[in-house]
């Protein structure tokens, strides 16, 4: 039970609630602005922007094929149109549409994958999206985006209308609490959010697992282990200046993602991290190349240990393994038998 | 007159739009045989419709390709590129001379439509595409109150594709009178008759049940064509299907309803003796 409220915020909305208020606050002013759905203005919380906004919705039906073409027709017209669809759905049977009528053709859509990774829980894996970073990596004039609380989404939307290239902006269903009030933590795509500092290891995360990250940072720290955690929001471009100098800065480097752990965030911080001479210790935390547990999002989450107890025990077993120091390793060897 | 834009002066006699088409199978052949690839069968099927929306029908040319009032055309079965690009080229949107690069290292000009490519609206080349976009501008047309129109071109081998009909119906629940699709109905795709690979037919039927206006039309008469595009839409508040019959190969005897040439290259001879019947033809317009 412990296990499931702590990966439960309280203290903050759905960020694809958010995402839906922003829009139609930009929207009222930008007439331009176009929100295009698959019957996915319910899910997508757009049903008050359709009721006050008629004129700014295009409706398709259930053709996501269908929806991201018509949205990139849309857009070579000038139209700052947001193609919303749930993500599992909206990445995998429109990916064709993704890559030649969005990226190749260089049409603007930004495209909105909505109640993302396992926020679907219990309906199963055709309503999972585990592959979107990893399919989406591979297309060229593609950036990823996956704000972790409401002020990150409430950001994105707003440089997604301004940009004037091609934008995936993943959400999820869950509450998402703040992660810091320190409005000196800014947020631009391409750049991580350094929510906390901590010279022992560093966490990168994005979407809702970055949360859980924060709290297992603050377990951690009870144990006199300092993390630094980042909200990775951008899966690409990838901010590499700033993983580098956390590699240099910190012993260890721990990833964690609500996606397969196949072509994800960690495999995209690994492949640049190898590729530049690091060789400490490191980690991928993520759904691993398996058709998931069945359950709830949470219970999905914390079977595979993203969740504040699982990041903790992955983050001392890495520090463990990184100095060979004999309290972590033990203390570690505690906690993954606490778990057991 | 003398006020409208040079490309709205340029409304060709029937006889003129003959010999253009005549000239543009000539240097379809030309450069396909320059690149040694290219989808000669369906480019030549094509061309005669893509001779009369650019010189009679559409209003868009190099000079106001940037305009947001501008028509526009989107080539939903690519690959028959080398008909549009020496269309293109005749408009003037880039020199002619770029096509001796077709399908070479490092040209722009590659084996389907790239917006690299002044002229080109969309990048296509993976079939269904074409209708969903199309449907998208003629709706941004919509929005704005603009009065452009809206002509892809698909093929008829391509039409199983589902995005197609997801398409059709956004077109008609929309009422796009300001959309034109125009079939190029060929009747051969790669593996064999169309009718045989996937039946579509009746492919008017299924299109005015989906809420369209539907004319057929002789895809490869320019009087026809030119007749049938005149009268758009074909019904008021629904977009418009053309289904236009055409023959893969269209202008060369050997040719003509013959699979080989969806993508086949002529060698030296052959591309002499089409080029001979092609002169023959020039000469038989030329005393109409």
């Amino acid at each position: 039970m412990g296990a499931a409220i702590e990966n439960t915020g309280t203290n903050g909305r759905p960020n694809q609630d958010v995402f839906a208020e922003t829009l139609q606050q930009l929207a009222e002013r930008d007439r331009d602005i176009i929100a295009v759905t698959s019957d996915s203005r319910g899910s997508g919380k757009l049903v008050k922007f359709g009721n006050d906004l008629p004129a700014q919705i295009v409706e398709v039906g259930i053709a996501e094929q269908n929806l991201v073409g018509v949205a990139a027709g849309l857009a070579s017209a000038g139209k700052k149109v947001f193609a919303v669809s749930p993500a599992c759905f909206l990445t995998a049977r429109a990916l064709e549409q993704i890559k030649n009528d969005v990226a190749y053709s260089d049409n603007p859509v930004r495209l909105v994958g909505i109640s993302a990774g396992v926020s679907y829980g219990a309906l199963g894996t055709t309503h999972h999206s585990l592959h979107d970073f990893a399919v989406l990596r591979a297309i060229n004039n593609m950036t990823i985006v996956v704000p972790a609380d409401n002020f990150e989404t409430a950001q994105a939307v707003k440089l997604a209308v301004q940009s004037s290239k091609p934008v995936y902006l993943r959400f999820g269903k869950k509450p998402m609490p703040l992660l810091t009030e320190d409005t000196n933590v800014g947020f631009e795509f391409g750049k991580g959010r350094v929510i906390k500092r901590g010279a022992d290891l560093t966490i990168i995360a994005n979407g809702e697992t970055v949360y859980p990250a924060v709290l297992a940072a603050k377990k951690l720290e009870a144990d006199g282990i300092a993390a630094t955690v980042v909200s990775m929001h951008t899966v690409k471009p990838l901010d590499v200046t700033l993983i580098s100098e956390l590699a240099a800065q910190t012993n260890a480097i721990l990833t964690v993602e609500e996606h397969m752990v196949n072509g994800g965030l960690g495999e995209a911080c690994a492949s640049f991290l190898i590729q530049s001479g690091y060789h400490k210790p490191f980690k991928i935390m993520g759904i691993p190349d398996e058709y998931t547990v069945t359950g709830s999002q949470v219970e999905i989450l914390n079977h595979y240990g993203i969740s504040e107890s699982g990041i903790a025990a992955e983050a001392l077993k890495l520090i463990a393994s990184a100095n060979g120091h004999h309290n972590a390793s033990k203390t570690a060897n505690k906690i993954t038998n606490a778990n057991a | 007159m003398g006020s409208l834009p040079a490309y709205l002066n340029i409304i060709m006699t029937i006889k003129e739009l003959k010999l253009k088409s005549n000239e543009y199978r000539k240097k379809i052949l030309k450069y396909i045989v320059g690149a040694n690839a290219g989808h000669t069968g369906g480019s030549l099927s094509c061309v005669d419709i893509l001779n009369v929306l650019y010189n009679n029908v559409m209003n868009v040319g190099p000079d106001n390709f940037s305009s947001p009032d501008r028509d526009r055309y989107i080539q939903s079965k690519g690959h028959c590129v080398e008909a549009l690009f020496v269309v293109l080229a005749d408009q003037g949107f880039f020199p002619e001379s770029d096509l001796e690069t077709l399908c070479k290292y490092k040209s722009h000009y590659i084996g389907h439509p790239t917006r690299k490519i002044k002229g080109v609206e969309q990048n296509t080349g993976a079939l269904g595409h074409g209708l969903p976009m199309a449907v998208g501008t003629a709706l941004a047309a919509k929005m704005d109150k603009k009065d452009f129109r809206v002509f892809t071109l698909l093929g008829d081998g391509e039409l199983p594709e589902g995005s197609n009909w997801e398409a059709a119906l956004t077109a008609s629940h929309y009422k796009l009178d300001n959309l034109v699709a125009i079939l190029d109905k060929n009747e051969l795709q790669i593996t064999g008759p169309t009718a045989s690979v996937c039946n579509t037919d009746p492919v008017d039927l299924k299109f005015e049940a989906f809420g369209w206006g539907v004319h057929h039309v002789d895809g490869n008469n320019v009087a026809e064509l030119t007749e049938v595009l005149a009268k758009l839409p074909f019904l008021e508040r629904k977009p418009s299907l053309v289904v236009a019959h055409t023959v893969k190969g269209k202008g060369i005897s050997f040719m003509e309803n013959n699979i080989k040439w969806h993508h086949g290259v002529p060698n030296k001879e052959q591309y002499e003796t089409a080029i001979a019947e092609l002169d023959l033809d020039f000469a038989n317009i030329k005393t109409l």
